[in-house]
């Protein structure tokens, strides 16, 4: 039986770009877990932006691909070797995507513009100097400045403008990036979200959150812009999407 | 790079207000056959700018698109397979894509556009 997600002894690399690790495989899974509802959902434009080895990416091809469907998959990266890792990925694999060198959407925002079904999103989350933000090389796949959040606050408002009505985006976030305040910012601007895994390792709390458009937030948006007591209701939504916390170590993975 | 990507790309310089759609320089195309969906064919039909696309595929050395469409053109099956073939079957593997207002190259190398921008373009 094909295999649905990529696979280690297939993938390419390079000492400059980002091996696929923990946030990789649980972004993955957190797609696995989805599964039936992607197909089900019929997306017909799908995107990583930061596609590193190419893992995601060719994972969700697979995942897929195998039903009969037709999806173009668009890959982007800041890094031009994780690009060509990407390639080399991918044909491994026997799956296919368009490739761009570019920062985040930059150059496609205009034209696929509420166009993207999918959006997966593995930023750069790691809290560090500001400095280190925007270096290049195999640091732009971490480094996210204060709190984790400077790629991350870029990539949010590209993601609302390609994503389509029904799009959905998920996106591998830590605790220290405050998730609950980036879905407070995802709701202001009209998406349901839900912690869809929430795992830790010894480093890191990692939650996979999925946004979707919520016409019902719409509405409550447009009555909580004439309303004072608008703040309070919000956090206390936003609480409400967040489960009691569940801790389990990662499972093992055959990355040899 | 597929014609399809090419039609979702224009010029990200800075103060740029007509950067679409950015002008072909092939070098070199390939062409590589993949399945034929009419669904997808003709979802991406009303997303693509034609007079951009057909201008694209003449760059690319392909001249059997038809000048004019509408939606009823998407009833030939002669039509769609020539779209389907100058929409995901030629690559562009080496090349550039010029930005029509400033005639700057944004190089495509092994069918990957690099739209990264200098310092002083952003």
């Amino acid at each position: 039986m094909p295999s649905r997600t990529a696979q280690i002894r297939l993938m390419s690399s390079h000492e400059e770009v980002y091996e696929p690790c923990d946030d990789s495989f649980a972004l993955v899974d957190a797609l696995l877990a989805d599964c039936n509802n992607l197909l089900k959902h019929c997306p017909t434009l799908c995107m990583e932006i930061g596609c590193g080895s190419g893992y995601v990416i060719t994972s969700l091809a697979l995942m897929l691909g195998q039903e009969g469907l037709a999806v173009n998959y668009i890959a982007t990266d800041i890094n031009p070797l994780a690009i060509r890792v990407t390639r080399e990925t991918m044909d491994a694999h026997g799956v296919d995507a368009e490739l761009i060198i570019t920062d985040i959407a930059s150059g496609l925002e205009k034209r696929l513009a509420g166009s993207v079904d999918v959006i997966v999103v593995n930023p750069p989350y790691v809290p560090t100097p500001e400095d280190e933000v925007g270096v290049g090389g195999i640091t732009a796949s971490w480094a996210g400045g204060e709190n984790g959040r400077s790629v991350i606050d870029r990539i949010l408002p590209v993601a609302d403008r390609l994503l389509s009505e029904k799009g959905w985006l998920y996106m591998v976030t830590l605790i220290a990036n405050n998730p609950s305040e980036i879905c407070l910012y995802m709701r202001e601007k009209g998406y349901a979200s839900r912690i869809v895994i929430q795992r830790s390792t010894e480093e890191e709390s990692l939650h996979i959150i999925k946004f979707w458009r919520d016409l019902d937030i719409e509405g409550d948006n447009e009555k909580a812009s004439a309303d004072k007591s608008a703040p309070g209701r919000l956090m206390e939504y936003v609480l409400t999407q967040l489960p009691p916390f569940t801790f389990w170590r990662c499972s093992d993975r055959d990355n040899k | 790079m597929r014609l399809l990507t090419h039609n979702m790309l224009s010029s990200n310089i800075k103060g740029v207000t007509n950067g679409f759609p950015l002008r072909i320089e092939a070098e070199k195309v390939v062409e590589k056959t993949v399945e034929m969906n009419a669904d997808f064919l003709k979802k991406m039909f009303e997303k693509i700018q034609w007079k951009a696309f057909i201008d694209a595929s003449r760059a690319m050395g392909y001249t059997e698109l038809p000048e004019e469409v509408d939606p009823t053109t998407l009833e030939s099956d002669e039509f769609l397979s020539k779209f389907h073939h100058a929409l995901l079957e030629l690559h562009l593997e080496e090349g550039a894509l010029v930005c029509p207002e400033t005639g700057r190259r944004f190089p495509v190398n092994k069918g990957i556009p690099n739209m990264l921008l200098h310092e002083d373009e952003v």
